[in-house]
């Protein structure tokens, strides 16, 4: 049985911004999107191992700050070179105020 | 800036699958933690805000000056009056192309990705640079920003083949070599080079462009010979040839005689100060310190980035003249010995290079 595991506080990302998430071990990306919803994926790009949480949030895209590949972070879908792998998301789930993501 | 000579253990090895390329992963140099400055992340996020504006007002002037230097040249040809026009043309289509490409391939000129396709497709045609083949070789460039064996776009390996780089002012080399390229890709063959860094899925790309490109080329060559005129390929072509000159002087001074096999790029690039109309024609990759270790920064934010991070950057170049003096002068001392380069002088205030990380690097240590 997966565990909800508590990543942030809501309020710790802004709109359309991203933060780094560490736990056991693995390091994840938390999403705030325009939309104030929130999502979760690897935090590590798929192409070379780079942390997202330090690139670009545009509407749904998450940008690597390091070859600028793209990715959807809703869906983790790759968006086109140099990102060629989709980046595996995770459930997220707001409790009093906390941002939970579900690890598989 | 200081000179500094080492005795070499032996030449360079730049081929891509060669004895370098492999001591470069066994090192730690491949794919490294390269240093960056910090900036904090709300004024990161400015900085990296992408827009359409500054790059759509910058096209329609530069699509502008095109259209008028073309058709001014095509009036007056025949005459000595056309030769202004082409000069305009011929840099516009074999120089400002260069940072066009650039930009647009890292997706940070516009906001809007269709925009950065067309324009990066267009500019690569003209550079004659293979948009599948130079997208990846340009991400393998900043995973490891000359470093021996493993970077595909040095401009100037060790010992320096002067002729090589005074001849691709006029294109002469680079051109040929793109030529030959683009006959191989569209026969199918992918180079053993090209393979290390061009993933599987994406090779039948590169040879899908090379045969549209080489079906234009065989169209304006059979134009030219139907109108028994240069003219086409005075057009299509031969800009590349005699328009490279202004993207060969800037590109040079990028990495030029500095540091190779170092994992900052304080140390192996080079940011100068130019006037406006190169800028505009290099689109600001003169700030290319900046660039490197900032890639997501669009181009139009450049100058503000230099301002934040330049306490912790050498003092940039003051002029593409400055830029030559110590360059030249750095080159002809590499033809003696290979291992010489000019290593940058880091500001009081910046953190120091992390000599730390190239301990047990035999590579590096060489050139300390």
């Amino acid at each position: 049985m997966s565990d909800w595991v508590e990543a942030c506080a809501a309020g710790d990302i802004d709109e359309e911004d991203v933060i780094r998430f560490d736990h056991a071990g693995r390091t994840f990306a938390i999403y705030r999107s325009p939309d104030d919803e929130y999502f979760a994926t690897d935090g590590l790009c798929t192409h070379e191992k780079v942390h997202l949480a330090d690139g670009l949030v545009m509407d749904d895209i998450i940008e690597c700050p390091k070859h600028n590949g793209r990715f959807n972070y809703k869906t983790g879908d790759a968006r086109g070179a140099p990102v060629c792998v989709n980046l595996k998301t995770y459930p997220v789930k707001i409790d009093a105020g906390k941002v939970l993501i579900q690890i598989g | 800036m200081t000179a500094i000579t080492s005795s070499a253990a032996s030449p360079r090895d730049y081929s891509l699958t060669g004895l370098d390329a492999r001591l470069a992963v066994e090192n730690g140099l491949a794919a490294a933690e390269w240093y960056h400055t910090e900036i904090p992340r709300k004024q990161m996020k400015e900085l990296m805000q992408r827009s359409d504006q500054p790059a759509i007002r910058d096209t329609i002037i530069w699509l502008a000056a095109f259209i008028i230097s073309a058709a001014g040249g095509i009036w007056f040809w025949g005459s000595w009056w056309c030769v202004p026009f082409f000069f305009v043309y011929g840099t516009l289509y074999g120089s400002s192309t260069d940072s066009r490409w650039h930009e647009c391939g890292h997706g940070t000129a516009f906001r809007t990705q269709w925009m950065n396709d067309v324009v990066y497709q267009l500019a690569c045609f003209m550079i004659m640079r293979n948009p599948v083949t130079w997208r990846w070789s340009h991400t393998r460039h900043h995973t490891d920003t000359i470093i021996v064996g493993r970077d595909p776009e040095i401009a100037v390996m060790r010992p320096p083949d002067l002729v090589r780089v005074v001849l691709n002012f006029f294109g002469i080399f680079d051109a040929w070599h793109a030529m030959t390229d683009m006959v191989r890709n569209a026969a199918g063959v992918i180079s053993a080079a090209e393979k290390t860094f061009i993933p599987e899925q994406e090779q039948p790309k590169a040879i899908r462009v090379a045969r549209i490109w080489l079906a234009i080329y065989i169209a304006t060559i059979a134009l030219a010979l139907y109108l028994h005129s240069w003219l086409p390929l005075m057009l299509v072509g031969l800009p590349r040839l005699y328009g490279a000159w202004h993207h060969v002087m800037t590109g040079l001074l990028q990495h030029g005689g500095l540091a190779d096999n170092v994992i900052d790029h304080r140390l192996n690039s080079r940011t100068v100060l130019m006037n406006p109309i190169s800028r505009f024609i290099y689109w600001n990759m003169n700030y290319h310190v900046e660039h490197h270790m900032f890639p997501m920064v669009p181009y139009h934010a450049l100058p503000k980035l230099h301002e934040l991070i330049k306490h912790d950057l050498p003092a940039p170049t003051p002029s593409i003249l400055a830029g030559y003096r110590e360059m030249i002068p750095a080159f002809l001392r590499q033809l003696r010995n290979e291992d010489y380069f000019l290593k940058r002088a880091l500001p009081r205030t910046a953190k120091p290079y992390r000599e730390e990380l190239h301990t047990d690097n035999p590579v590096a240590a060489a050139a300390e």
